[in-house]
């Protein structure tokens, strides 16, 4: 199978895999790094979410060939000691239920606020909408991504 | 101050010797160490002395409280370690929550279901604590020679007054682990709680934010491999043959082979519910290589023939669940539920007065039928477990809310005996029900012990969404009669579903209408149905809440002051004997909704609807507002009251009731599982509608009840009657009366907005 060289959270991966497998399995089978949800595999829930250079990307559907030289971001490399801004509004507002959907949640909103530092509230909905929260805490992840923004 | 026995759950206190310390005593040097002003302490300890079952107390004065229920998201994992730390009399700061093992005979009913978790734990959480504190303040009386009377405890302190004693509760550890366990105990007045009643944060928070491997799909071990299912497309077929020939040979594939999930001679329990008991299992290396592997396997499948079982049903009693054979499709679905809620003779489950009589002879009546379809149950984190499984033992690690009843089921099935098998409960990615019936637990092991070696088994979503253990399909019928003043003088509801009945004929409007019906009907199916958050509430709720609504309407009301009036006559003058509901709790929730949404105001860009339910002991009222902007509906704000009892953790409580007003608008609005020959229509995200962020209401306000009756439950109460809340405040803004779920179909606009 085919090796790849992957940045992810800012070190260098060696993977050994079939062309076709999204960053997904990859991050979960081949790099322990778990946080990184499975909810659907059809890019419709936002679980998967990661970061392509800053930008929040499926990474169910984005296959091991096609990432390159480009920087990926996980849960786990958002901050060292799970302290990033949006992180932290998630703490303060007390936002999980299950718990399952934050990490995608949480690297959606933060390359929201990334790309748009002071969202309005349309903004955020339209921006958060390929996130689902099966538990429903909707309206407290709205209110920690505007603390967020405003910190 | 409340003496109570320590009878209750008395094999709590089973001490392990090994954990106990062994005896040892730790010298008094620790005094001048020890950190008297009860700060956070940082470091863990060097030793744990286990006092009982519920806790372990270390020598720096660090507690760990073990959390007995299984954790679904309702955040029990903080609120009930929260109550034994109120009566231990710790500060919450230096309490570390466990996830206890699975162990009956230490703690009891480890279920996660029927919001039931805090309102029976209460008792023996609170002993727990009230127990370890007078052991330790029994330690100290020991040590320093003195009566216990005198001892009073702080925040992780004891003190000893008279002679100015003071040590923290890790220097009496060592000796409270050996003290017998007192026969009776003082548990604190409710006034004095310092605790219970103030908002503590998620204990998993900082773990989920950052990522931290909770989930049972996130566990593993070295040598796991990975497995996945193939089950029927459709209910009403099984599995004839498989044709590995292609997918054997895929990279990483280990082996592909058929499994019974139950022999045929096994006697399901309640737990085991489950429409295939044959699969085909692939089970390789990595989660997706099996995945194609998946693709490319050639399953053959053949017409289940009708089928007789008992099953073991839930408290021991035994249930006979006839299967009929045939492929079922939605649109017969409807027709059954149309066509027998008009012509079958239903059973009477109450009858109060002569409604028969009241009905012919009636000015007017009013009747209306209410429907709603199957529901998945969609937990974000699909099913899955681990086993391991060797010649006599077992590992079982995953998501479970019934894993006393699979530990039992699971046994049978390996024939392994019980204390051979351990079950670890992992934070599960949802619950609402579906992991109530643990099958893919005993699947997980059934393959472990075929492959001998560790495996996950994973289901995809399309698996998870078309596997059944749906939310049954409910139709009711409702009739009001009125006398030629518009009194409402009799009422009959006749409910019915696929394949089992929403009523509960005791409830609110029975014992406030002198001349009452309530009547039931089911129709068995192949399509296999679980408890689905608020089970049968979720619809019945809605479906009488909004001829309710119509009833006022009808007789030109206010809605809440006719529910109101109707529930004072069930206070003062009730109709019946079997009234399964508090009249007076039930109106102090209508009255603080209607007082903190500002009901009597009049605002005429808002429009308005309310519902309140009892369910589950609890009592929930509504009020939801809709606002049109560009002729769309939107959903500008929802205010709750709540009577739950005493209210444990406040901010995460109305977390959890946010989140059932959300689910319950969503369902309601959005979601079904249709069928077509036994197949579901819906596999995936892209069709099966859930509600998304937009679509939420912008505000949702909690308020409860100031009470000091014990806690009960509230993962499911507040779920049932915001739909029938909803559906009045759409009519209000829209002038369409909503009959059949989901709600958008009934709609001219696709593009319902929170």
């Amino acid at each position: 199978m085919p090796i790849y060289n992957l940045s992810i959270n800012g070190s260098n991966q060696v993977i050994d895999s079939d062309s076709n497998t999204p960053l997904l399995w990859i991050l979960r089978d081949n790099l322990n790094l778990n946080g990184t949800k499975y909810g659907c595999g059809i890019a419709q829930c936002g679980a998967c979410t990661v970061h392509l250079n800053g930008v929040a990307v499926r990474s169910c559907q984005l296959p091991v060939s096609a990432i390159g030289s480009e920087k990926i971001t996980t849960i786990e490399g958002l901050s060292e000691n799970g302290d990033h801004p949006v992180q932290k509004a998630w703490l303060e507002h007390d936002v999980p239920q299950c718990g399952y959907c934050q990490s995608g949640q949480i690297m959606n909103a933060s390359a929201l606020l990334e790309a748009n530092p002071n969202p309005t509230e349309e903004e955020i909905e339209i921006a958060m909408h390929g996130n689902i929260c099966r538990c429903g805490t909707y309206t407290r992840i709205k209110a920690a991504i505007q603390s967020a923004a405003n910190s | 101050m409340k003496i109570v026995k320590t009878s209750i759950g008395r094999r709590s206190f089973i001490k392990s010797s090994a954990l106990a310390g062994g005896g040892m005593m730790l010298g008094f040097s620790w005094l001048a160490s020890c950190d008297m002003s009860s700060k956070k302490i940082k470091a863990l300890p060097k030793q744990w002395y286990k006092i009982n079952g519920f806790l372990k107390i270390g020598e720096n004065g660090m507690a760990t409280i073990m959390s007995p229920n299984p954790e679904i998201g309702q955040n029990i994992k903080t609120s009930m370690p929260m109550i034994v730390a109120e009566e231990l009399d710790i500060d919450w700061d230096n309490v570390k929550v466990e996830q206890a093992p699975l162990n009956t005979t230490i703690f009891k009913r480890q279920i996660a279901g029927g919001s039931q978790s805090i309102r029976q734990g209460w008792d023996s959480l609170r002993m727990a604590g009230a127990t370890a504190r007078a052991m330790l303040i029994q330690a100290a009386a020991q040590t320093w020679n003195v009566s216990t009377d005198k001892i009073t405890t702080s925040k992780g302190l004891l003190i000893h007054q008279p002679s100015g004693n003071k040590a923290g509760y890790g220097e009496m550890a060592s000796i409270a682990a050996q003290i017998q366990v007192p026969n009776e105990i003082v548990l604190k007045d409710y006034k004095d709680f310092k605790i219970i009643g103030t908002s503590r944060k998620n204990v998993d928070g900082p773990d989920i934010v950052s990522g931290k491997p909770l989930f049972g799909l996130d566990y593993k071990t070295n040598n796991m491999l990975i497995a996945m299912i193939v089950h029927p497309p459709a209910f009403g077929m099984r599995l004839k043959s498989i044709d590995d020939s292609d997918a054997l040979k895929m990279s990483g594939i280990k082996n592909i082979f058929k499994i019974k999930t139950h022999n045929d001679d096994y006697n399901l329990g309640s737990f085991d519910n489950n429409a295939f008991n044959e699969l085909a299992v692939i089970v390789g290396n990595s989660t997706w290589e099996v995945i194609q592997a998946k693709k490319v396997l050639k399953v053959s499948w053949e017409i289940a023939p009708a089928s007789k079982k008992e099953i073991n049903s839930w408290g021991g009693r035994k249930v006979i669940v006839e299967t009929p054979a045939g492929l079922e499709s939605t649109d017969t679905h409807y027709s059954i539920l149309e066509n027998r809620s008009k012509t079958t003779k239903a059973k009477i489950v109450r009858k109060d007065g002569n409604p028969e009589a009241v009905f012919k002879n009636a000015s007017k009546i009013l009747e209306r039928t209410y429907t709603c379809p199957f529901l998945a149950h969609n937990t974000m984190e699909p099913m899955n477990f681990f086993a391991d499984v060797s010649e006599n033992k077992a590992l079982l690690v995953g998501p479970i809310q019934t894993p006393e009843a699979m530990e039992k089921s699971v046994s049978k099935r390996l024939g392994i005996p019980l204390k051979n098998i351990e079950i670890q409960m992992t934070r599960m990615g949802g619950g609402f029900g579906r992991r109530l019936y643990g099958h893919f637990l005993t699947e997980a092991a059934v393959i472990s012990k075929e492959m001998k070696q560790p495996v996950k088994l994973i289901y995809s979503r399309e698996d998870d969404m078309t596997q059944g253990t749906y939310r049954p399909s409910y139709h009711a019928l409702y009739r009001a009669a009125f006398d030629n003043e518009n009194n409402l003088i009799a009422f009959h509801v006749r409910a019915g579903g696929i394949p089992e009945s929403p009523l509960a004929a005791n409830r609110f409007p029975a014992g406030a209408i002198d001349h009452y019906l309530a009547e039931e009907w089911s129709e068995n199916t192949n399509i296999t149905v679980g408890a689905f958050r608020a089970p049968r509430s979720n619809f019945i709720a809605g479906a009488e809440q909004s001829f309710l609504d119509e009833i006022s309407e009808f007789i030109k009301k206010d809605p809440i002051d006719f529910r109101l009036e109707l529930l004072e006559k069930a206070e003062k003058n009730p109709v019946g004997k079997k009234n399964d509901y508090e009249a007076s709790r039930y109106s102090e929730v209508l009255k603080l909704v209607k007082e903190k949404s500002k009901w009597s105001v009049n605002n005429s860009n808002i429009y308005r609807g309310t519902a309140a339910y009892f369910c589950h002991n609890s009592y929930v009222a509504n009020v939801l507002d809709i606002k049109l902007i560009d002729g769309e509906p939107v959903i500008q704000k929802v205010y709750c009251a709540i009577d739950c009892g005493i209210v444990v953790n406040p901010d995460s409580a109305i977390n959890l009731a946010q989140g059932g007003v959300v689910d319950g608008i969503g369902h309601a609005m959005y979601s079904a599982i249709t069928f077509k020959d036994g197949s579901p229509q819906q596999n995936n995200f892209d069709k099966y509608r859930l509600i998304r962020h937009k679509e939420a209401p912008k505000k949702i306000e909690v308020h409860f009840i100031k009470s000091q009756v014990d806690p009960t439950g509230l993962g499911e109460p507040p779920f049932p009657p915001i739909i029938g809340a909803l559906a009045n405040a759409l009519y209000k803004a829209t002038g369409i009366r909503h009959y059949s779920q989901p709600f958008i179909n009934e709609l001219k606009t696709k593009k319902i907005l929170g």
